[in-house]
């Protein structure tokens, strides 16, 4: 009964505007169903920066403010894996083209090191366009049974 | 003190409000000529990819300005958070103030 409990599915879901609040308010929805889901503080930490930089690449890069367009989040959780999504309506772009921010030539830049945190602090991380537009990502740790 | 200037920063220094206070903090020091300045950072809780790029662009405004930022007193978190950047080797960070107000030429 106790396993159940613990391992009991959950699922989170709001549509959010494309203003910083939201990036606080996502990144507490997905910290408050890790720390249900179980997970330590560091790890507590991860999910939320990686939920913070993969909004503010939704707020600021994708939906660029816009009051007429919405963030999705989700967060999901099952016995093995804790998933966040987040989609905006954005035009979208290359991640694959990215500058790798540990180059040394790309150290001193003052930006450009949001997706390489989330791919640092998560187990899985994955880009896809939507159609007829917009870009979701993603982001998933594996639950530890405790 | 001498002339290093230190500037205790605590809280989040996220996108938003956090990372614009130490970016004006930092610019009004060096527009007066003060830069020599050592960020205490013994008091942040939290420092997202843009409270990286403050700290870095701080770093080189304050360089090219013809003085030294150097860092205070890092949590681990932040400290691990260069390291896994790779910034923490770019910046003079230290632990006891005394030693790194005396560091400053």
């Amino acid at each position: 009964m106790g396993d159940n409990t613990r391992h009991a599915s959950e699922t989170v879901e709001r549509f959010l505007d494309s203003t910083l609040e939201s990036v606080d308010r996502a990144e507490e929805l997905a910290v408050g169903a890790a720390e249900r889901a179980g997970f330590d503080d560091d790890d507590l930490m991860k999910i939320g920066m990686a939920v913070r930089e993969s909004m503010v690449n939704a707020v600021v890069h994708g939906n660029r403010y816009n009051e007429s367009k919405k963030v999705r989040l989700s967060v999901t959780r099952n016995s093995s894996r804790f998933t966040v999504r987040i989609a905006d309506e954005g035009e979208g772009f290359d991640f694959d083209r990215l500058p790798d921010p540990l180059a040394s030539e790309n150290l001193m830049r003052t930006s450009g090191r949001g997706i390489f945190l989330i791919r640092s602090f998560m187990d899985e991380f994955r880009v896809r366009r939507l159609d007829p537009g917009g870009t979701e990502v993603t982001l998933v740790k594996y639950m530890v049974s405790k | 003190m001498g002339d290093v200037s230190v500037v205790d920063v605590a809280g989040r220094i996220t996108l938003g409000e956090g990372s614009s206070a130490l970016r004006d903090a930092l610019r009004d020091l060096v527009s007066k000529g003060q830069n020599k300045i050592l960020l205490n950072l013994g008091e942040v809780s939290y420092i997202d990819s843009s409270g990286i790029g403050e700290l870095v662009s701080g770093f080189t405004s304050v360089t090219n300005s013809g003085g030294t930022l150097k860092l205070l007193n890092l949590t681990k978190r932040v400290q691990d958070l260069l390291q896994i950047t790779k910034l923490y080797t770019v910046f003079d960070v230290h632990d006891n103030e005394a030693h790194a107000v005396a560091s400053f030429k």
